[in-house]
């Protein structure tokens, strides 16, 4: 279906098109110190899906993601597989977005892999046999279960990347959310995480600055810069389109 | 930094190292409290004190002397103590002259102070044998089930976990100091103690804000993993009977020090 | 790195039972003011703000800068995690500190942490805290910053003193030695809590002023505070001369009070040579002694707590 922007227009690859994953309609936020961050964004992801969010850093794109679990929330609605996001339902949406944060840092702030990527199912009120069964199947798709007893502090990045994905994953998220997941990786690091999300069976959105991580794992790609969709389409299309590409910082891989 | 700088735990396949942390905490307070209580110049107790130890020592495979080579940290305190030497009515044992001081050691000034250095070094070591054969977040889940208030333990809990990261922000600010402030040849480097006390405080003022921001980053991670204020624990230990028997052992091994020291 | 020891940490084997015992008292009952005080005031988002701002402090230590003659200057941080993050909240973030200090390094020993925690935690917290609360409406940003830099020193004698008392109870040293000795060294420790408290609390003055405002953490106290902070500083700048210069007086209040002998011979048996007159020299007395002090103290802590509630 085609979408139209200041641009060009970009064909959207067709896939699940019942199956709606994302629904975000006409999205608009600004920091308290009145930089407007989102202006009325708009986009759809279908089940399925595997969509790259590119632009240059202050675009939107950190603040869309946080916008799709509720963290941030002004105008406009958001919709998980058809539940519109509100306060009451907070904890269900979290539950379905697994969001992962670029500074792994941030995201592993338990002492142990385990209790890390067990606080997601914990804090869904899971019992503990089912907490326990999670942990190790969230594990073993990211090819880190010998890692269940180590410490955080003991991991290299890339396996800290790896094992962000996990504390999410635990908690059977409907779709997964990558902000920057290939930075400060080191090449073989990266290959291995690329190598990972391209196995993983789930909806992704991910944004990136790696325009070839783009070219190589995701059909589709949104263009983001000043707080708009500035391009929506198909990746082998935009990829083409240099004057998009430079109007916006980007590059050709 | 090389990760471990901090770590103190020393990984083993030993009994001690598979003990219950509990067991462990306990044993171990009850052991420094024991200290506390011997009189001094229970000399007897002492010893049999240090043999407990020295047992300790062996059935964690650390080697005899593990915690004897790691004790003396507590040694730079004993200066506060060193005039009780001179200050205990006593027997003189020993007379000199420093500086304009006419200095007597009495035997119950000499008595005393050696006690309190022996107590001391007896209590560190099996401090030191805790941490080393207990992991860090096993300490913690101890401390949960021996009811230490979960906001204490969840704080320490990340205390650890970021120490690693923020002592790692730290070395680079000061690395980053030193490689600005190097000095031309025959000149010091860097203003007086105000300019440089300023320049710390700066940097502790940017770390300050740094640690505060990535509060909210971790707080906006937790929120999207289901965290609404209230929070969860799993503890993955269970007593075995071992524990408990090791328990009753130690403890009654720490009463007949008791008697030894008071017969 | 490697971590350094700072000079109040004691270690274990240094206080008597005694001595420890009435100091875990203390730091158990305001410890559980500051754990209901903060459940009820913050919001959820204070764990992970006050788990990582245990890490800075920790950190903070870290931080140095050459003086002379092979000394350096370094922050404890007691005053000023008071100062951000409000006194209750404060408290309980040094308390972690000198924890994990305890635990992962010896540094200080683990029966006596209930004495490190209140000499290095709840005191510095409320002094510190204290007296900057007293003029933190002012709009005058040199003026608080003035009035922080005197609260971080006043923190550090007050834990200094209170580190001697015990020490001195606990039959370690005589009063005319470990008073002054602790004091003058601390007293040049405290510049370089100052000083690096002003400078740290002057950058965030610059570039993050909405921190330290009304409304934000740091203004979660209640003024009275400033009543209980300056209560203690004032008790610390008159008491210290008079401990120093008069020993003798104070032992013989001491004395008299029957502490003295509590600390001295209490090394040899968990019953201190310590009596209630109309009881008489039994085991009893000396145990419902130590009871009473424990209680005179947590009273006077509810009364306190009670009067801020009123207030507040």
């Amino acid at each position: 279906m085609p979408h139209s922007h200041p641009h060009t227009t970009f064909s959207i690859p067709k896939n699940n098109e019942d199956a709606l994953c994302v629904q975000v309609r006409d999205l608009h936020f600004s920091y308290p110190d009145g930089h407007m961050a989102l202006e009325s964004v708009s986009l759809k992801l279908c089940d399925g899906d595997k969509v790259a969010l590119v632009g240059p850093n202050g675009a939107g794109k950190s603040t869309l993601m946080l916008h799709l679990n509720g963290i941030l929330g002004a105008r406009g609605e958001v919709e998980i597989r058809g539940q519109r996001l509100t306060r009451d339902n907070l904890p269900a949406i979290r539950a379905m977005v697994g969001l992962v944060f670029q500074n792994p840092d941030d995201q592993l702030f338990s002492p142990t892999v385990f209790e890390d990527v067990a606080f997601g199912p914990l804090h869904m009120g899971l019992p503990e046999e089912d907490v326990r069964a999670r942990v190790d199947s969230a594990l073993e798709a990211v090819r880190m279960s010998s890692y269940k007893d180590r410490l955080s502090h003991h991991l290299s990045v890339g396996e800290k990347k790896r094992i962000a994905i996990a504390t999410v994953l635990s908690m059977n998220p409907s779709i997964l959310i990558l902000d920057e997941p290939s930075a400060g990786l080191d090449p073989r690091a990266r290959r291995t995480l690329i190598n990972l999300l391209r196995e993983l069976p789930i909806t992704m959105l991910v944004s990136t600055h790696d325009m070839r991580l783009v070219q190589e794992l995701f059909p589709r790609t949104i263009v983001m810069d000043e707080g708009r969709v500035v391009a929506d389409g198909l990746t082998s299309e935009i990829l083409e389109d240099e004057k998009l590409l430079t109007a916006h910082g980007l590059e050709k891989p | 930094m090389h990760f471990d700088a901090f770590d103190r735990y020393h990984e083993k396949e030993s009994f001690i190292h598979h003990l219950d942390p509990r067991v462990k905490v306990v044993v171990t307070i009850v052991f420094i409290v024991s200290n506390a209580l011997l009189p001094d110049g229970a000399w007897m107790a002492f010893a049999f004190a240090w043999l407990f130890l020295l047992l300790a020592n062996v059935f964690s495979k650390l080697g005899l002397t593990y915690t004897t080579k790691r004790s003396l940290i507590a040694l730079p305190f004993a200066f506060i103590a060193i005039t009780i030497l001179f200050s205990m009515p006593g027997e003189p044992v020993a007379s000199f002259k420093l500086l304009m001081w006419n200095l007597t050691i009495t035997d119950t000034g000499l008595l005393r102070f050696v006690s309190i250095l022996i107590r001391s070094w007896l209590s560190v070591q099996l401090a030191i044998l805790l941490v080393a054969t207990t992991r860090f977040p096993d300490l913690i889940h101890a401390f949960e089930h021996l009811r230490v208030p979960a906001i204490l333990t969840t704080i320490i809990a990340f205390l650890y976990r970021y120490l690693f990261v923020l002592t790692d922000e730290v070395l680079r600010l000061m690395r980053a100091r030193e490689s600005r402030s190097a000095a031309s040849a025959g000149n010091r480097s860097g203003g007086g103690v105000l300019w440089r006390a300023k320049v710390a405080g700066n940097m502790a003022g940017q770390l300050f804000l740094r640690s505060y921001e990535r509060s909210d980053r971790i707080y906006n991670a937790m929120l999207s993993r289901g965290y609404t204020g209230h929070l969860y624990t799993l503890n993955p230990h269970e007593m075995q009977s071992r524990d408990y028997f090791v328990t009753a052992f130690a403890i009654a091994v720490i009463f007949i020090v008791q008697i030894i020291g008071r017969l | 790195m490697h971590y350094s020891p700072v000079p109040m940490h004691i270690p274990d084997g240094f206080l008597t039972i005694f001595v420890s015992v009435i100091c875990w008292g203390i730091t158990i009952f305001t410890l559980g003011l500051s754990i209901s005080k903060t459940n009820k005031a913050l919001g959820e988002k204070q764990i992970p703000l006050m788990g990582v701002m245990a890490a800075f402090i920790f950190a903070a230590q870290m931080i140095n800068f050459p003086v002379a003659g092979g000394t350096s200057g370094h922050l404890l941080g007691g005053a000023m995690a008071a100062i951000v993050l409000g006194p209750w909240a404060g408290m309980l973030v040094m308390t972690a500190v000198i924890a994990v200090q305890a635990l992962l390094f010896q540094d200080g020993g683990l029966v006596v942490m209930g004495a490190n925690i209140l000499n290095m935690g709840l005191l510095t917290s409320a002094v510190g805290y204290g007296l900057y609360r007293s003029v933190s409406g002012q709009s005058n940003n040199k003026v608080k910053l003035a009035v922080a830099g005197v609260a971080a020193w006043l923190s550090v004698m007050t834990g200094a003193l209170i580190t001697s008392l015990e020490l001195w109870l606990s039959g370690i040293s005589d009063l005319q030695v470990v008073v002054p000795a602790m004091l003058w060294v601390h007293a040049v420790i405290g510049l370089g809590e100052a000083l690096i408290t002003v400078s740290a609390l002057g950058f965030i003055f610059r570039t993050r002023p909405d921190l330290l405002g009304e409304g934000s953490e740091s203004a979660m106290g209640s003024r009275n505070w400033a009543y209980v902070g300056g209560l203690i500083a004032l008790i610390v700048v008159l008491f210290s001369p008079f401990a120093s210069s008069n020993p003798d007086g104070l032992e013989r209040v001491a004395g008299d009070l029957g502490f003295l002998n509590a600390g001295q011979s209490a090394p040899y048996s968990i019953i201190p040579d310590y009596t209630l007159p109309f009881l008489g020299e039994t085991a009893l007395s000396t145990i419902a002694a130590g009871v009473i002090g424990v209680l005179v103290v947590g009273v006077i802590a509810i009364l306190i707590g009670r009067g801020m509630k009123a207030k507040a």
